[in-house]
């Protein structure tokens, strides 16, 4: 049927990981918030590793188009 | 608990979720144009999106909470639900069953059965399945509803509601297609979610060695912890071996089953029983785009669902692990108490005397179950006593007694969450949201809810568009409206989606009421489960297999399963016929032997009956039903490392490495 199921996950976890990061990035200097989380700063680490797979599947979407020739 | 607060962050990531699936459901909506469209995918999707759905459709919420709470309660053999309980399984319905239920061109696995035997085995069938994915759906939500109640302090009623809306809307939209596609971005969310979480419990522990090591203390004096009753000592690998518990017999493992009720009646009789017959999961490889996706479906769901244990099962032995070790302030989530329970806590803490918190102590106890589980009518004493460390519970007492507990809301909160902390009932089923609380940050937070949400809703969708094509075609279609126009059956799909919702809704509800009156329709499904693989394996295998055999022997086994319970015993269930002939020591082990027997007398007895009536039907209509009748698929067109009996045997070879390496 006519969608590529790897478009919206794409896209859903593109977008989440980059919220994940960039709201990691702006709190990096707010130790407090990551006392839970051992110290790390869970939401940048793992916010790249979502919008890493964000972009593996979209990547994989665009060449999923190409090869079929739409 | 007190409620975890959410930010600004968290609630956005569920949104831009409950956006994505919902947008899904809309944009398949425009390719729903006939009842097969909407009911079975017009069999058009890829074998590795169809793999995801499988798993994902079985890895409901009641799944993932369910697995973590059996990791916490019997560590690392709760595998076997998954290894020797589903990876056979699996790997057999890819192999020898799929080809018949997609080369026969039946759209459901109750049609299966019709066209092999007859009418009366479908019947039995679909009104056992319909109802069953319906209470299995409300089961599923009123957990749900009330875990969010109890973790974020949301309102039962609007939590309830608002998730089914959303599973409505997609379902209704898009069908079996939106079901699966979103199962899949369902699958990669639940995934996504957790690993962090499993990631930084083992990190606090100290790693994989230093979990094995605070384990095995658990498991040399698991009362410590009040998981087993003052006295009880395992060896030290309990908790963490697979199989060494096991063999060492019933009584020396925390689950109290045996060898052979495991591999025989887990890994056989249930397991196959469900992977190879249940409707929700075979649907989704029905749905494949042809027949080497279809046999493929199970094998690609096979691979994550051999690493799940990972993700599931191991937060529960985090969690026990992280209790025994006092440094890391981490207690097993305790039972959570109703609101009348609360409030006679309140009011008997405020009674008690301070000067002497330990003479308070039973009467508090007494008061608080009391509400909590009932008052026996005879003796005007509570049902059953809660577990509380009794020490803790003076000290509480002596702390509270007196105080205007009622007056001042901070201080009411204060109290329950000191009260609770003294309970040694646990609720093990809010392990893995009270890790969730532990380890996650704001932001981490919201994505873990989101994963929360999303197993809920792919096993709600799951039973959703199972229960409708079922009722479609095997109810409405076969007994009401026969001969009617395909969009007259389309719309009846539309119609039964709402309804299948509403109904579970309605069931949610009722287990929130009647918790008791739930346990035995549960026990009952259970019964009607347990044979249903026999009927089968003779069915697609024996072609002298008969309607009538396999009919009356359904029901003899059904009726065995009953009779079974009725007479054996484990942990005050069962033996309701009034004569003991056996006590298990678990309802686990229980549940196995019953399956194996319900098996075994449903097989012997259609058996017999088949070979003492007439075939009603030829060779030529068994054609693509019976292995035996049925041209061998040709697969020279696939590579021969692609083809599924290959893949099958690479599968269960790893299977069996992990069952070595965690021995």
């Amino acid at each position: 049927m006519g969608l590529d199921i790897r478009l919206p996950i794409g896209l859903m976890f593109t977008l989440i990981g980059a919220m994940l990061a960039i709201y990691g990035l702006a709190t990096t200097s707010e130790p407090e918030l990551y006392h839970r989380s051992l110290g790390i700063n869970v939401n940048l680490r793992w916010g790249l590793v979502l919008l890493a797979f964000g972009i593996t599947m979209l990547t994989l979407f665009w060449r999923g188009r190409k090869s079929s020739g739409r | 608990m007190e409620n975890v607060q959410l930010g600004f962050l968290d609630y956005a990531i569920l949104l831009i979720y409950v956006v994505f699936v919902i947008a899904i459901g809309f944009v398949l909506r425009r390719y729903m144009k006939s009842s097969s469209d909407f009911l079975t995918s017009g069999r058009s999707i890829p074998a590795w999106v169809t793999g995801l759905a499988f798993i994902s459709a079985n890895l409901g919420a009641l799944e993932l909470v369910g697995m973590a709470a059996s990791g916490a309660k019997y560590g690392m053999a709760t595998c076997h639900f998954y290894w020797v309980g589903a990876i056979p399984a699996m790997v057999f319905l890819a192999i020898f069953m799929m080809p018949f239920y997609y080369g026969s061109k039946a759209r459901s696995v109750p049609e299966y059965l019709k066209m092999r035997f007859d009418e009366r085995v479908r019947a039995l069938n679909s009104v056992a399945f319909a109802v069953m994915t319906v209470f299995a759906s409300g089961i599923s939500m009123d957990a749900l509803a009330k875990l969010l109640h109890q973790l974020l302090g949301w309102n039962y009623h609007v939590a309830l509601w608002i998730c089914s809306a959303v599973v409505l809307v997609y379902v209704l939209k898009g069908g079996l297609t939106s079901a699966i596609y979103t199962e899949v971005l369902q699958f990669f969310m639940i995934v996504l979610g957790f690993a962090p979480v499993v990631y930084l419990g083992l990190r606090d522990l100290g790693g994989w060695d230093a979990m094995t090591k605070a384990l095995q203390g658990v498991s040399v004096n698991p009362a410590a912890l009040h998981l087993k009753e003052a006295g009880v000592s395992y060896a030290p690998d309990a908790w963490t071996s697979a199989w060494q518990p096991l063999l060492a017999g019933p009584k020396n493992n925390p689950m109290g089953v045996d060898c052979f009720a495991m591999v025989f009646g887990l890994g056989f009789v249930l397991s196959f029983g469900y992977w190879c017959t249940n409707f929700l999961v075979v649907q989704r490889a029905m749905a494949a785009r042809n027949m080497g996706a279809a046999r493929r479906t199970p094998l690609i769901a096979a691979v994550p669902k051999m690493l799940f244990p990972a993700l599931v099962i191991l937060p529960g032995m985090i969690a026990v692990a992280l209790a025994s070790m006092p440094a890391s302030n981490y207690r097993i989530p305790p039972l959570a108490l109703e609101e009348k329970a609360i409030a006679a806590a309140v009011a008997a803490v405020k009674e008690s005397s301070r000067a002497d918190p330990q003479a308070g102590v039973p009467e508090v106890i007494e008061r608080v179950s009391a509400a909590q589980k009932g008052v026996n009518k005879e003796t005007g004493r509570a049902k059953k006593l809660l577990g509380f460390d009794q020490a803790g519970l003076a000290a509480v007492i002596k702390a509270y007694a007196g105080k205007p507990i009622d007056a001042d809301k901070a201080l009411r909160a204060e109290f329950v969450a000191a009260f609770s902390n003294t309970m040694t009932d646990y609720e093990f089923n809010n392990v893995i949201i009270s890790l969730v609380r532990k380890y996650c940050p704001s932001g981490l937070l919201g994505l873990a809810l989101t994963a929360l949400l999303a197993s809920f809703m792919s096993g709600m969708a799951g039973n959703v568009t199972a229960f409708n094509t079922v009722w479609t075609y095997d109810l409405y279609q076969a007994y009401m409206g026969r001969n009617k126009t395909d969009q007259h059956y389309f719309w009846m799909g539309q119609a039964a989606t709402v309804a299948g919702i509403l109904l579970s809704i309605a069931c949610a509800y009722f287990a929130k009421q009647y918790n008791n009156a739930m346990d035995i329709i549960q026990l009952v499904f259970g019964f009607v489960n347990a044979p249903l693989f026999a009927t089968f394996v003779l069915g697609m295998f024996w072609s002298r297999c008969t309607g009538t055999g396999a009919f009356l022997g359904l029901f003899g086994g059904i009726l065995t399963s009953a009779l079974f319970h009725g007479v054996t015993v484990a942990e005050g269930k069962g033996g309701w016929l009034g004569m003991q002939a056996y006590s298990f020591p678990s309802t686990m082990a229980q549940n196995f032997w019953l399956a194996s027997f319900a098996f075994i007398a449903c097989f012997v007895l259609t058996v017999v009956i088949s070979l003492l009536t007439q075939r009603t039907k030829t060779n030529e209509e068994l054609k693509g039903l019976v292995y035996s009748l049925t041209p061998k698929i040709k697969e020279e067109g696939t590579a021969w490392y692609l083809r599924p009996a290959t893949l099958g045997i690479v599968l269960l070879a790893c299977c069996v490495v992990l069952n070595l390496i965690f021995r």
